[in-house]
């Protein structure tokens, strides 16, 4: 999936996937967002790299989070924000997909932040771009349906570097509804491109795709068992939606089986961290005494968010410091 | 009249023929097949073709194809797509009941059937409507359907859910000896815009198709048809476990056949590639050991015939998402490539490549006197020429339809003459689009 998201030359053009992206590309943009995390601690948090840039925040599903995050993060690089939520705009009105991105590829916008509920839509829109010849616009997806959510692999990528330095000797747990998230498949492949040897993944068969151990990972439906002497446990959210229905039984049980709680956290490495993507359901798949205990690194990966989120910037406006990946 | 062809490569699927020679024809039909240069004894040719180079074979027969857009209100849209049809060599086309509106009524049907005649490069044999509307509330009148032209009875791409319904359906067609031709996918199981249940799912995040969505539908299907004693016509298997359901069914002597689209036979889910909307398609590409098992159930008859499964999508209904866009595969004009195709991957010779698409084709629609190059067959035949290479674009195509992933592939095989009647047409070369 890197023929549309990478030039010829391997610079990063768009944001697609972080399937298939080379662990060099990855690691260029951690040390970006080495340096993206100092600017975010002086008083005037601003540097001029993406000046006079036009950055779009299409968002066709909403979210006011990632949105926000998306929103400070190119600020912070001096770009002009524009917002357009159209999930209540001009697709409500009948306009398709591709009318809405040729008009606002015409007002010269530089970057199309998108969000949108299809999988495959920002690759779609990045091949519409290429057959008009509007080679200089990135498109930067921001989760698109169930296929992927690069930018929240990337901080979560980022946070298990920070505190866990290498990925090579690491044991990561994914717990949840795989089968409805964007987040856990954009997490397999960069913990895969990144060379975790033991990716275990568990969640009731209902919640995860059929095919999943094809993706190189060990599937198990016992959380104990893919808890035991982890380094990293990525949480999942589940949906209000799939609360009711026939993916689960009941919240209760499902905490219990599948939630994780400070006795089933204590399989884990003593110096295990933590991880969920947010936002969470406190007493269903996290209990509120391990979202908020010594162990949990959800806020810092918001933080972390923002500075991974201006290295993605830099690198698809070509204006990064340094040398090139 | 009297036309003697000389010098082809001559494919007779069913007698598993391959020989260079002259194939006599008078008027309408073939009169012999001779494996020297020149004609048999007591035949003077008022026409001579040399066909050097060329394969010659019975024209194909492509038995299920869906006629989509305004054919009713515009006849130069039908025209496009039997022009389509006529430039990969097919001379009958099954089309489906789900045209808009559907063929629900005896006059639709002669409309249908008046225009092609008229056009005059291929025959259309309309599937009826089972069902008024294909809604599965009141059966279609089928008797009069018939009698209009119609060779059996289908919901097209519209499930029947009700299963008292369709044994009600299927017992009424039985009643006249109709044949009910089913596409098999269990509604519950089929999310709309979803792809086979397997690893390609897995990672772009698209709904999964499981392959219980159709061997339910295949068992279903079987059971009922058992029930009523109707013969039963499977369209479009995609997955290996829906050929167990289908070869033990035929094993016990039930009359049920199968057809399986060239692209099922040829591609897999992996050709879905970077969402491509075009390969977006009706049941799904699913595994590879789907799409091998399909194959070797072609060779050994299990399935009996091969189709296009043909469905012209506008750019409109495709400029979206994967899972947003129409499903639909553009199939008639790269028919026979892919045949060819597929024919290699198996090591298969031309006589049995073609054979799902000829003579067991015919068979499937009761004509024994098509599909075939013998003595007192109706001369509808094909000259190709296998070897020929050609792009598929903008240049080469003929009908409506570029929803396919062969667009801008480079394919080989192509049609040079198309007979009806004993008699050569001229192929269209392109057409606007409509």
């Amino acid at each position: 999936m890197t023929r549309l998201q990478l030039t010829p030359d391997g610079r990063l053009k768009h944001l697609l996937t972080l399937e298939g992206l080379p662990e060099t590309l990855l690691h260029r943009i951690f040390e970006l967002a080495d340096s993206f995390l100092e600017v975010s601690t002086r008083s005037v948090k601003k540097v001029p790299l993406l000046r006079g840039k036009s950055v779009f925040n299409l968002f066709f599903e909403n979210s006011t989070r990632t949105r926000t995050t998306f929103e400070i993060a190119a600020a912070r690089l001096s770009a002009d924000v524009i917002n357009l939520n159209i999930a209540t705009s001009s697709t409500a009105k009948g306009e398709s997909l591709l009318d809405t991105v040729d008009n606002l590829a015409a007002m010269m916008a530089d970057m199309f932040v998108i969000r949108h509920a299809a999988a495959g839509a920002p690759v779609r829109i990045a091949q519409h771009l290429a057959e008009r010849g509007q080679t200089h616009i990135s498109v930067l997806n921001a989760g698109d349906g169930r296929h992927a959510h690069p930018t929240q692999g990337l901080l979560d990528m980022y946070t298990i570097r920070h505190y866990k330095r290498e990925f090579t000797h690491l044991s990561v747990a994914i717990v949840g509804d795989v089968l409805h998230s964007r987040v856990a498949r954009s997490e397999i492949s960069a913990l895969s491109a990144l060379g975790v040897p033991d990716i275990r993944v568990a969640g009731p068969k209902t919640l995860l795709p059929k095919e999943l151990s094809a993706l190189g990972v060990t599937v198990t439906h016992d959380l104990d068992e893919a808890l035991d002497g982890v380094d990293v446990i990525m949480m999942l959210r589940l949906q209000n939606e799939r609360m009711h229905g026939s993916f689960i039984s009941s919240v209760a049980e499902y905490h219990e089986c599948w939630g994780l709680t400070p006795e089933r956290l204590k399989r884990a490495k003593p110096n295990a961290i933590v991880m969920h993507p947010g936002p969470m359901n406190r007493g269903v798949e996290i209990a509120s005494s391990v979202a908020d205990g010594p162990q949990s690194v959800i806020l810092p990966q918001v933080t972390f968010g923002i500075a991974v989120r201006m290295a993605v910037f830099a690198l698809l406006a070509d204006v990064a410091p340094g040398a090139a990946a | 009249m009297k036309r003697l062809i000389t010098h082809a490569r001559i494919i007779d699927p069913a007698t598993d023929t391959d020989v260079v020679g002259s194939l006599a024809i008078a008027n309408d039909r073939i009169v012999a097949i001779t494996p020297e240069p020149y004609a048999p004894i007591g035949f003077t040719a008022d026409h001579i073709h040399d066909a050097r180079g060329l394969v010659v074979a019975p024209a194909l027969i492509d038995t299920y194809a869906r006629l989509t857009g305004p054919v009713f209100e515009r006849p130069e849209r039908l025209n496009a797509e039997l022009a389509g049809a006529a430039a990969s060599g097919i001379a009958h086309l099954v089309v489906a009941p789900d045209t808009t509106p559907p063929l629900d009524e005896p006059g639709l049907v002669e409309t249908l059937l008046t225009r092609a005649e008229r056009y005059g490069q291929v025959d259309l044999w309309p599937l009826g409507a089972l069902t008024v509307g294909l809604t599965g509330k009141q059966l279609a009148e089928m008797a009069r359907l018939s009698a209009a032209g119609c060779i059996a009875f289908s919901q097209g791409d519209t499930p029947l859910r009700d299963s008292l319904a369709l044994l009600r359906a299927m017992q009424y067609a039985a009643s006249f000896d109709y044949a009910v031709w089913l596409t098999v996918s269990d509604p519950d199981l089929t999310p709309l815009g979803g792809i086979h249940d397997g690893i390609v799912a897995a990672r772009l995040g698209l709904p999964p198709i499981p392959v219980a969505a159709e061997t339910i539908a295949v068992a279903r299907a079987i059971e009922l048809a058992a029930e009523a004693g109707v013969r039963l016509h499977l369209l479009n298997l995609s997955s290996a476990r829906a050929i167990t359901h289908l070869a033990r069914a035929k094993s016990e002597g039930l009359p049920v056949t199968a057809s399986v689209a060239i692209l099922n036979l040829t591609m897999t889910e992996h050709d879905i590639g970077e969402f491509d909307p075009n390969v977006h398609t009706q049941p799904p590409l699913r595994s590879v050991q789907d799409r091998e098992a399909l194959a070797q159930a072609v060779v050994d008859g299990v399935i009996d015939v091969v189709v296009s499964n043909h469905k012209t999508v506008g750019r409109d209904a495709k400029a979206y998402p994967f899972s947003e866009s129409a499903p639909g595969v553009a199939g008639v004009e790269t028919l026979l490539p892919l045949l060819l195709r597929w024919g290699e991957m198996q090591g298969l010779t031309l006589p049995q490549t073609l054979a799902p698409v000829t003579v067991r084709a015919a068979d499937l629609i009761g004509r024994r006197d098509l599909g075939r190059i013998a003595p007192g067959a109706i001369a509808d035949l094909i000259l190709f020429d296998p070897n020929c290479t050609w792009k598929f674009d903008e240049g080469t195509v003929v009908g409506p339809g570029r929803n396919t992933p062969c667009w801008g592939q480079t394919l080989t095989g192509r049609v040079v003459e198309l007979w009806r009647n004993g008699t050569p047409r001229p192929l269209s070369l392109s057409s606007p689009v409509l």
